[in-house]
């Protein structure tokens, strides 16, 4: 019982960071029905944003654990975003209007140019941070297992939650929610009522650069340990939690992140850990085959 | 002047669907495009919106030349479209629907507009939380038109309004276009393929066949005309 409670808050602290990324995707998708699948390499580009900050930090002699957290968030939110904004410039509007095929390939063509221009620029080694946030509590203790919660992971849920509520209310209530919801729904009418689309889907790309610019410093925090290689296996971890909750459905992309994060440590701890990645890939084959529109997602067509 | 196309051509893919237009729409007018399916009533109305661009001849909203501008530049120069199928938001409220109708206009107006909505369709202020997308067919009319109010267009485009409502729906329809018009000083393009009430209601209508126009006059002018009785009047329309 207290294996399980420990498992399950390993996994809550994975899937919010699945949970962060697979909003990215899923946003994208919505709006403009394509799979960015640069975008887990955006999410390893903030992590060394990330590393490079807290470098900048400690040369700054900066001790305030609070101060620099908050710093690297800003500076890797700012710099991610500019890269997300950069990469539906440059790979995916001039292949509007073209086949659906196209901005897929310019995808993989962009994730693979991020990796590599990550490979040369800092090495393909991996990078240590010394720990950021240090120790934990115990939750439970019996006999033969004690319970911890690590304060990074605290932090990681409490971010985490904090972000997802901010982004809900951004796209239910805000001016500018309802005008990306329009889009979504119909770009043409938007425009037809005023509303710069191209605008519209350079924040949507921003947007979800900022989520996978959090997961970013999370897991330089939580680990201390990045390589240029991390973002393709966490993409597409949360690509499948994206699927997994319905692809287009923002709390879909939520609840599909927890899941793959609870199912990855469960069975890591009960079962095989080695074969964990096998676990999720099973996942998006099942969920494909047999319910295609994922937990929370709609159907493809609608009846209008 | 409001509205003026000068020998206006646009292509859909390899298809050359407008064949230089000329139609004018004065300030505080009705003016009605009437013809047949395929005729091109629809093209016309979105090449305003350069969707397609015309590719020859010039529009000028305004006194402004809009023909190369983007088409949320041309809405925010106060043109709004009822478009046809009305596509409404289906899965936003009733609400979101008409505030995304008022994202580019002053807020300063929001108030009026919203009133202004409310008092013309009173059933829409009943459904404000209702997702769009469940209203019936008549009711998303009154929506669409409502967003277009929103954003307190100079110009108002109908395509099609009373396409597949109930005969209840298509009286209120016409009601409100002459009611937009004469009591808010609004000026309206409507597209019909309802011609006989169309032209009841316009001060002037164009014949648009095979994307020429080839009648123009005033509404009672054509409907006398026995060209447009025969076409679309007398049983004709799908010829």
């Amino acid at each position: 019982m207290a294996y399980a409670l420990q498992q399950l808050i390993n996994g809550l602290t994975l899937g919010s960071m699945y949970g962060l990324i697979a909003i990215g995707y899923t946003m994208v998708y919505g709006i403009i029905g394509m799979i960015n699948f640069a975008h887990g390499d955006i999410f390893m580009v903030s992590a060394f944003i990330a590393v490079t900050a807290f470098t900048l930090l400690a040369a700054a002699d900066v001790s305030s654990i609070p101060l620099a957290l908050t710093f690297v968030l800003i500076v890797s939110i700012f710099f991610t975003s500019a890269y997300g904004w950069a990469v539906e410039r440059i790979a995916y509007r001039p292949l509007r209007g073209s086949t659906r095929l196209a901005p897929l390939i310019s995808a993989i063509g962009m994730s693979i140019f991020l990796q590599n221009t990550v490979q040369l620029t800092q090495g393909a080694r991996v990078k240590p941070i010394p720990p950021v946030i240090e120790g934990g509590f115990e939750v439970w203790s019996t006999p033969d297992f004690t319970v911890q919660v690590g304060w990074s992971q605290l932090l990681i849920i409490v971010i985490t939650v904090i972000m997802m509520f901010a982004f809900t209310w951004l796209i239910t209530q805000t001016p500018f929610g309802r005008q990306q919801r329009s889009c979504e729904q119909d770009r043409t009418m938007a425009s037809l009522l005023g509303i710069n689309v191209d605008r519209t889907i350079s924040f949507t790309f921003m947007l979800g650069a900022s989520l996978a610019a959090v997961a970013g410093v999370m897991v330089t925090v939580y680990y201390g340990v990045i390589d240029f290689y991390i973002g393709f296996l966490a993409g597409i971890k949360a690509f499948t939690a994206a699927v997994l909750g319905g692809i287009g459905s923002l709390p879909g992309a939520m609840l599909g992140g927890l899941l793959i994060g609870l199912i990855e440590s469960f069975w890591s701890a009960y079962l095989w850990a080695e074969y964990k990645d096998v676990a999720t890939f099973a996942i998006l084959c099942l969920v494909l085959m047999l319910r295609p529109s994922g937990l929370l997602g709609r159907p493809e067509v609608e009846k209008v | 002047m409001m509205l003026t196309m000068e020998g206006v051509h646009a292509h859909y893919g390899h298809i050359h669907a407008l064949h230089g237009i000329d139609v004018e729409v004065q300030v505080g007018e009705i003016v009605t495009l009437i013809g047949a399916n395929g005729a091109g009533k629809s093209t016309l109305m979105m090449s305003l919106f350069g969707r397609p661009q015309a590719s020859a001849g010039r529009i000028v909203f305004d006194g402004e030349d809009i023909t190369h501008l983007s088409t949320h530049d041309i809405a925010r120069r106060g043109i709004a479209l009822v478009p046809e199928g009305r596509r409404i938001f289906p899965r936003m409220t009733v609400l979101e629907n008409l505030q995304i109708g008022a994202a580019q206009a002053d807020p300063a107006n929001y108030e009026a507009d919203i009133a202004r909505v409310y008092s013309m369709f009173p059933i829409l202020q009943e459904r404000l939380s209702q997702r769009a997308g469940t209203l019936s067919g008549g009711e998303q009319q009154m929506l669409a038109i409502g967003r277009a109010l929103m954003s307190r267009p100079k110009l108002l485009l109908l395509d099609e309004p009373s396409l597949g409502l109930a005969p209840i729906y298509i009286r209120r329809i016409f009601q409100i276009v002459r009611e937009l018009n004469q009591d808010h000083g609004m000026t309206i393009l409507l597209v019909e393929q309802n011609a006989n009430q169309a032209l009841k209601v316009a001060h002037r209508a164009y014949v648009l066949q095979h994307g020429e126009i080839t009648l123009s006059g005033t509404g009672a002018e054509l409907l006398a005309s026995p060209e447009v009785r025969a076409a679309y009047l007398e049983g004709g329309g799908h010829a």
